[in-house]
């Protein structure tokens, strides 16, 4: 079993964690959330980080995305080492590298959805490529909706609106928080299929975490997390698959 | 039920602090006035029985009523009526008292006691016992004066030393032979009192040989009933009028403590305003709670709660917050009352001493107030909270503010504003009288209606301030629509603010429109270069006058004299005047016949004139004082004022007939006018007096607007309490919706907003929604600054309405900076926000 998946030497590194640590506490109430994870996501790759509840897969995500501080170790997104970073300069690599999708509150409910789709580049006070945009709006199928404010748009077409948003200012990597947990199974498959396609048709480089095993099949690449550690990694994955692994980690954890 | 209500009230400790602040403010507010004005009389009250203990009977002139062709008068008390009383079974002892104005001026040469707290008596006998003697011996004729030592000690006055001071012009130098102590409450609130051997105070005071009052002494075992009696058989009941100590003790508590109840129930109706405006926020808050809450109230619907046992618990909520913030504010109240009164001490005003009142009515008052208006203002929220379905508690969905009631609401405020501007339109064209009646309804039915119509008027008026947000990127953007996403929130942050802009407005356009048009009525009539009176508005004595006429430069001067006469039966008062020259000191309109004054020809005021029936050319029999009468003709008809009225002749007519001739003010005219030099060469002819004041249409002019700005600054003082609770207002609701969009804030600054940007953000809102109260409540203003104005103007010719810009401008920088201010605490707030623990679904 690998625990330390490294990237092929042909292609490029989005993000990469090294000994990523973090603990929370001190002394006898101290709690590990990650234990020296290293991990790479490479260019153009749809990853899933999977684990039950308290495998630390959300911290990791949180860390590598600059959301999160941690205790030791490191992380790069593309060139850049975010140890170093302070706040403010944090708050622009989210805004200029990298796009979010989370489960809930993705929007703002004052904008429209055109308004959302383009707010990361109105606070940088970026001019959004016209082309481009019309292009991610009219993969995720939205244009008759761009004028309509969240409240009036279903659950699916709100995340629709906030992959679009992700993509829209073309980021070097999207992580998503659980994007399809909040969605019923129709509207879910369709969010993934939008992040799948946009990975295989517009070179974007997605992490996910989940805990449903379908939404992983849409990936490239599953990566499992136990105890804040990575336990193992799964290439080309069906829900089959992991749900099968998933089980064996549950058996182990209650037989260990 | 109870249980539940305390534990959301702890569980909503910081939510609630702003508007237990708030009402605390109020309540502090109401305490304090009631601590304050308590205190004050108490020890007014105190002071003034301990200066009543040496009168056991106290014997006034009875005033004779004017009658037919008889002016009227003060008997005289004289020394016979004195011994007389002196003379009376019971009596041990009768002391003569002789008061007036007498202005005492330090070595800088600045008046010791302030223009209306200079006062002047008799020292009586060789041993006074109303005022015992500290240093130095009993004054003895004219060259000797006494002070009293906190004057003495303020001017740096010795025995032996001369002193400087003025009774009615001229200067006087006498010696000063002693200090005593006094409890007089006048000293006591920092004026000053001189005494003179009794010929020289009754000389000095106009009252030759004759006193305003004769105390009387009972002996051991008579009481003061039987004394009054006593006297009351001996003394002629038609001069005099006879009154107990005790009684007039009692007399003083009561003028005291209805002075002091007028005082504070202007203090409380300021109170009155900063509780309303407290209101707002308290119903905000118990909104947002509510809000917040309607899964878990929906719960308690469910499992059996019924509608009236959750608007209870809401009422219990607020009845909680009430008690706190009344004890709270009552503890403050005490402060501010203590405060207040070492306040009015460094500004020289200095109170009698007395121990701080605080009655079991202020306690009472203060947490019933505290209480009564947190629970009211927290019913309709209550009532809201019942309505909730008990279904609610199954949907994820947030009871969103709905904006369809709207309709119902903006419909009944355009119906109060539209009656309400109505009303006060058809003031201004009413007579003054009659209009205030529906120029008040007026008023309040538009408040009421702005009030009701803030959240419809918020989305336009905002929308108006865009074009400036915009220069802030996203950040203004997301502000302008977080301002208008709530708007019944917004509505009722901004009127807070409203209320208090709104008044400071009105009146500030009142005071200006007002200070100018009284400047330009005492200055339009007036030609002379300067008018010359006592620092007290006093009489001069008419060797001011002699003496003014024969100073350096001088070209014209009249005085203007008192007198009193009967014509036709009725009383009339006369300005006598240096006839000649009296047309160049004065400017005013004659509407019929021309201005003359001299020998019988004299000049009358259109009211007057009226009253008579009087035209130029009439002739009328004038009846003076002394008894004598005299035919005297109309010259001339003019129109008067408030400084200048009723019939004005000749002095060498009048002055024959005064026994006390006095003047008013004189007024003079000056060969090179108004200038420094004159006003110096004027003031050295009458002896660089301190208690004469020389003055020029400027200083005139600066005169009213002191008063005005005095004024003002009061009621600004007490309006900043309403404008304070109101920033505790754009706080509370600041804090309230970086609360709910906590999850908002954190999507944003995930992808990509900066700190400073969400603190731009909340810091623009802020400013939008006190920028939206200051335009209203400086709108509003000025529409019942002028609308007041209109019907003054009705009474006053010269009114002419001033619109202080400068003023507006500031008030409106107020408001900015109100907004400012209030989004620190809650843009840190957002800023700081844990990114993490917000983003993450509930």
């Amino acid at each position: 079993m690998t625990t330390t998946p490294t990237a092929g030497p042909t292609t490029a590194v989005a993000a990469r964690a090294t000994e990523l640590s973090k603990t929370y506490g001190q002394g006898e109430t101290r709690v590990v959330a990650l234990d020296r994870v290293s991990v790479d996501f490479r260019q153009a790759e749809f990853t899933a980080i999977m684990g039950p509840s308290g495998s630390g897969k959300s911290t990791l995500m949180h860390c590598v995305a600059g959301l999160d501080t941690f205790s030791s170790g490191s992380v790069r997104i593309g060139d850049t080492e975010l140890g170093s970073l302070k706040d403010k300069q944090l708050t622009k690599l989210r805004r200029d590298k990298i796009g979010f999708i989370f489960q809930a509150f993705n929007l703002l409910p004052t904008l429209t959805a055109l308004e959302n789709i383009t707010l990361p580049m109105d606070i940088a006070g970026r001019k959004p490529d016209k082309a481009w945009l019309d292009r991610v709006i009219d993969m995720v199928g939205l244009s008759g909706r761009l004028s309509h404010r969240p409240s009036q748009l279903s659950g699916g077409q709100q995340q629709r609106v906030a992959v679009a948003r992700a993509l829209a200012s073309r980021p070097d990597i999207i992580f998503g928080d659980e994007p399809t947990g909040n969605l019923d199974s129709r509207s879910g498959a369709e969010v993934l299929g939008f992040l799948r396609n946009s990975v295989r048709e517009l070179g974007q480089t997605v992490v996910m975490v989940t805990h449903d095993p379908v939404a992983a099949a849409y990936s490239d690449r599953v990566v499992f997390l136990a105890d804040g550690r990575i336990v193992d990694e799964m290439h080309a994955p069906t829900a089959d698959a992991v749900l099968d692994l998933m089980k064996q980690f549950d058996a182990k954890g209650r037989t260990s | 039920m109870f249980r539940t209500a305390l534990r959301n009230v702890l569980a909503h400790k910081a939510r609630l602090l702003m508007t237990v602040l708030a009402v605390m403010l109020g309540v502090a507010f109401v305490s304090g006035t009631l601590v304050f004005t308590n205190t004050i009389s108490d020890a007014y009250q105190k002071s003034s029985a301990k200066g009543f203990d040496r009168v056991d009977v106290a014997v006034q002139p009875e005033y004779q009523d004017s009658e037919g062709d008889k002016v009227g008068k003060r008997a005289e008390l004289s020394r016979a009526l004195l011994d007389r009383a002196a003379g009376v079974p019971g009596a041990a002892s009768a002391t003569g008292v002789v008061t007036g104005f007498t202005a005492v001026a330090g070595k800088d040469g600045k008046l010791v006691g302030g223009d209306w707290q200079s006062a002047g008596g008799n020292y009586w006998g060789t041993k006074d016992a109303r005022y015992p003697l500290v240093s130095g011996h009993a004054p003895h004729g004219s060259g000797e004066v006494l002070l009293d030592s906190k004057t003495a000690e303020r001017a740096g006055y010795k025995v032996g030393d001369t002193v400087r001071l003025s009774v009615d012009g001229p200067v006087l130098t006498p010696k000063l032979a002693g200090v005593f102590t006094t409890d007089d409450g006048n000293v006591a609130a920092g004026g000053s009192l001189a005494l003179f051997d009794t010929p020289t105070a009754q000389t000095l005071f106009g009252k030759k040989g004759t006193f305003d009052e004769i105390d009387v002494r009972a002996s051991a075992g008579t009481s003061q009933s039987a004394l009054k009696a006593a006297l009351d058989k001996a003394l002629p009941s038609h001069l005099v009028e006879t009154t107990t100590g005790k009684r007039l003790a009692d007399d003083q508590a009561e003028a005291i403590s209805a002075s002091m109840s007028g005082l504070r129930q202007m203090l409380l109706v300021f109170a009155g305003i900063a509780l309303f405006v407290g209101t707002f926020i308290i119903a905000n808050t118990f909104t947002m709670l509510v809000a917040q809450r309607t899964r878990e109230l929906a719960l308690m619907r469910a499992v059996g709660a019924s509608r009236r046992q959750v608007t209870r618990s809401v009422l219990i909520e607020a009845f909680a917050v009430g008690a706190v913030a009344g004890a709270t504010g009552l503890a403050a109240g005490v402060g501010i009352g203590a405060g207040l009164r070492s306040l009015l001490g460094s500004f020289g005003a200095s109170v009698p001493d007395g121990p701080l009142v605080i009655s079991l009515g202020t306690v009472l008052t203060a947490l019933a107030v505290g209480v009564l208006v947190t629970m009211l203002a927290a019913w309709l929220p209550g009532r809201r909270a019942a309505k909730i379905p008990p279904v609610a508690a199954m949907s994820s969905v947030h009871a969103k503010a709905t904006t369809k009631s709207l309709v119902l609401r903006n419909t009944l405020g355009a119906l109060f504003s539209a009656a309400g501007v109505a009303a006060v339109l058809m003031g201004t064209t009413m007579d003054a009288d009659a209009a205030e009646g529906p120029m008040g309804l007026g008023a309040v039915s538009l408040i009421i209606g702005v009030f009701i119509l803030t959240p419809l008027l918020s989305r336009p008026l905002i929308a108006a301030a865009a074009p400036v947000l915009r220069v802030f990127g996203v950040a203004g953007k997301l502000a302008r629509q977080n301002s208008v996403r709530n708007p019944r929130r917004t509505a009722a942050t901004a009127s807070a603010l409203m209320i208090g802009l709104t008044l400071i407005t009105g009146m500030t356009v009142m005071a200006g429109s007002l200070q100018t048009s009284i400047d330009k009525m005492a200055s339009s009539a007036i030609r002379a270069d300067y008018v010359v009176s006592m620092a007290n508005r006093g009489p001069l004595s008419p060797g001011v006058a002699t003496k003014l006429a024969a100073a350096d430069g001088v070209t014209a001067s009249s005085p203007l004299r008192n007198g009193e006469s009967r014509i036709d039966g009725t009383t009339e008062y006369l300005t006598g005047v240096n006839g000649p020259v009296i047309g160049k000191l004065t400017d005013l309109k004659v509407d019929d016949g021309s201005f003359t004054v001299g020998g019988t020809r004299v000049v009358v005021d259109q009211d007057t004139a009226k009253d008579h029936g009087w035209r130029a050319g009439s002739a009328f029999t004038a009846h003076f004082e002394d008894g004598k009468a005299r035919r005297l003709t109309v010259a001339g008809v003019y129109e008067g004022n408030d400084m200048i009225s009723g019939i004005m002749l000749d002095n060498e007519v009048l002055t024959p007939h005064l026994t006390d001739p006095a003047d008013m003010q004189v007024m003079v005219k000056t060969a090179d006018g108004a200038s420094d030099a004159a006003k110096d060469r004027l003031e050295r002819a009458l002896g660089t007096n301190p208690a004469v004041k020389v003055q020029d249409k400027q200083d005139i002019s600066n005169d009213i607007a002191k008063m005005f700005t005095l004024m003002l600054n009061m009621v600004y003082g007490l309006l900043g309490m309403a404008v304070l609770v109101a920033v505790l207002g754009v706080v509370n609701t600041l804090a309230m919706s970086v609360f709910e969009r906590a999850q908002e804030i954190g999507m944003l600054r995930a992808i990509g907003l900066d700190r400073r940007s969400v603190k731009r953000m909340v810091r623009l809102e802020s400013l939008v929604i006190s920028l939206f109260g200051g335009v209203l409540g400086i709108g509003l203003g000025v529409f019942f600054g002028w609308a007041a104005g209109e019907l003054l103007s009705t009474k006053m010719p010269t009114y002419e309405l001033v619109l202080p810009w400068g003023r507006m401008a500031v008030f409106l920088l107020l408001a900015g900076t109100v907004g400012i201010l209030a989004a620190l605490w809650p843009a840190r707030r957002a800023a700081r926000l844990n990114m993490l623990a917000a983003i993450k679904a509930e």
